[in-house]
């Protein structure tokens, strides 16, 4: 009994302790994220953004929250009722479950997996469902073409993301996320002999690619300008139009949590995830998780700025951008890096 | 044999695949059986896992939920089905399926039934993996496949290609008088080009 407890139990409740304190605090970043979202978005147009609940508007995504929970869910009766309300929930959890193997500082993730980064692509590529089944449960016209829409976008971007962390993993030579920022820590800047920096990073080595999966991270979230799924102009909201109350709030919340992810992976594989800047000190003294927040933070920025700054793709662009332009340049680009790495004998 | 928690997750994943596999060719909703497959493929990537196939695990999610089953949503979704057609339909076919049933039975008995009879004859299929310490199982597959059966690995690569191109043969059509938007001819158009400055007199008109 006593063994069972010690090998089952209590790494089990550890293992809980750590998924409810991730979430937690992964839900208020969110939160202050999404202000952050609309006072940049707000501040580029000009306009105040949200500033009334709390001190600067700071509590209104709390205020949100609880408007959202508090309405009357109402479900079309033409609904297909089962799907339509699994569709959120697939969407949120998806979106949840992917931080699972995120490292936020040196052994600070829930579970260290040695294929981390195969994992999170894995449960990438199935946040299209949400979508889908949203958009024909809902059995209307305007979510059905969203549906339809996002399924062709995000899985004709999921190949060239693809290629572009094949091409971190053949410079890394490992599936394992915190081997990747680790193996940072020595790249092209100390290569030239200078010591160990930021140009270190992949960001540089492997500069087009960081741009290459930049670009389809924000297809790959729905983000504009890339978010024809819910182009209001065109679909009024998309798969969410007939959604109201928690299940959209669901919704929103997913994509969200999908949007940090993304910035995470961005930090992770380019950006040297918790390493300082500068590993000497004054930049030392802070611990590696401020500095993984900050890059994140810094990611986010330059999502809202594109949000706010481009106009919205045509559909045939988008499919173009995907197809003609993004993988080509990747495929190549996983040529060009393994012949590189195997014929300097780096590999 | 299976203890503990593994044997726990081993009949969970189990019963799940069998159940869901179940439903998706009972469900009357063909996107209802759509989505039973997609929980039958999640479940046998944790039958994978628990073997410690975690590559292949997450490639099969990756490649089967991620891709497969999004198109063929896709597809179901945009078909107009009638339910009553389809039962009609069944019945006619049913022989055929049967047969196929059969054959399928027959072939998982041959193979079972040598692993229970004759338990050595495995030894000389199997190609003994290194132990996880060694060699992860994504890197001891590429070098099976990238390096020991390259060749093979290539020609399959030829022939989906020569399949790629087959469909997109088949199924191109030139249509005359469509206008196609080139990009990078309006990328290189400048205001020389472009626009043609007129001088207009007062009152005349161009």
């Amino acid at each position: 009994m006593e063994l069972f407890f010690a090998t089952y139990v209590l790494p089990g409740l550890i293992i809980l302790l750590k998924s409810v304190v991730m979430i937690v605090v992964l839900l208020i970043f969110v939160a202050y994220i999404l202000y952050a979202d609309r006072k940049i978005w707000a501040a580029v147009q000009l306009r105040r953004g949200p500033n009334v609940v709390g001190p600067w508007g700071l509590f209104q995504a709390f205020a949100d929250l609880f408007k959202f929970v508090f309405k009357e869910p109402v479900i079309p009766s033409g609904a297909n009722k089962g799907v339509f309300l699994l569709a959120p929930v697939v969407a949120a959890v998806l979106a949840l479950a992917a931080w699972a193997v995120i490292p936020v500082d040196e052994g600070w993730a829930i579970a260290n997996v040695n294929i981390g980064i195969l994992y999170v692509f894995a449960i990438a590529s199935l946040e299209v469902y949400g979508v889908i089944m949203g958009g024909w449960a809902s059995n209307s016209k305007y979510p059905f073409l969203g549906a339809l829409r996002s399924a062709a976008q995000m899985v004709s971007y999921e190949v060239s993301i693809g290629f572009v962390i094949v091409t971190v993993l053949l410079t890394v030579g490992s599936l394992n996320l915190t081997d990747i920022v680790l193996a940072q820590g020595d790249g092209l800047g100390t290569m030239l002999g200078l010591p160990n920096t930021f140009l270190d990073w992949n960001w540089l080595a492997l500069f087009p690619m960081f741009i290459v999966f930049f670009i389809s991270a924000l297809a790959e979230t729905n983000r504009p300008p890339f978010d024809l799924v819910e182009a209001e102009s065109e679909l009024v909201a998309g798969h969410m139009i007939e959604y109201s109350s928690t299940p959209f709030l669901l919704f929103f919340l997913g994509e969200y949590v999908a949007i940090v992810l993304m910035c995470a992976l961005t930090t992770i594989l380019f950006l040297g995830g918790w390493l300082p800047p500068f590993d000497f000190a004054p930049f030392t003294w802070l611990p590696g998780i401020v500095w993984f927040v900050l890059k994140v933070c810094m990611v986010f920025f330059m999502f809202a700025l594109v949000k706010s700054f481009v106009p919205r793709y045509r559909y045939d662009q988008l499919m173009r951008l995907g197809w003609k332009v993004f993988l080509p340049l990747s495929l190549f680009m996983v040529v060009a890096t393994a012949a590189f790495l195997k014929f300097t004998g780096m590999a | 044999m299976l203890t503990g928690l593994e044997a726990i997750f081993f009949y969970l994943f189990a019963f799940l695949t069998v159940a869901a596999a179940f439903m998706v060719v009972s469900a009357r909703n063909p996107v209802h059986s759509v989505l039973y497959l997609i929980v039958a493929f999640f479940n046998s990537a944790g039958l994978f896992l628990l073997t410690g196939a975690e590559f292949l695990a997450f490639i099969m999610l990756v490649v089967y939920v991620g891709a497969v089953a999004v198109l063929f949503l896709f597809v179901v979704m945009m078909l107009d089905v009638d339910f009553a057609e389809l039962k009609r339909g069944a019945l006619q076919y049913a022989p055929v399926g049967a047969l196929v049933g059969i054959i399928l039975a027959a072939e998982l008995v041959i193979v079972l039934g040598g692993y229970a009879f004759a338990p050595e004859l495995a030894g000389d299929i199997a190609k003994p993996a290194p132990p996880p310490s060694v060699r992860h199982n994504t890197a001891a597959l590429g070098d099976i496949l990238y390096t020991d059966y390259i060749h093979y690995f290539q020609i399959a690569g030829m022939v989906l290609l020569v399949a790629m191109i087959g469909a997109i043969v088949l199924t191109l059509r030139h249509k005359e008088g469509v206008k196609r938007q080139n990009i990078s001819v309006q990328v290189a158009r400048t205001p020389e080009t472009a626009i043609e400055i007129k001088k207009v007199e007062t009152g005349e008109g161009i």
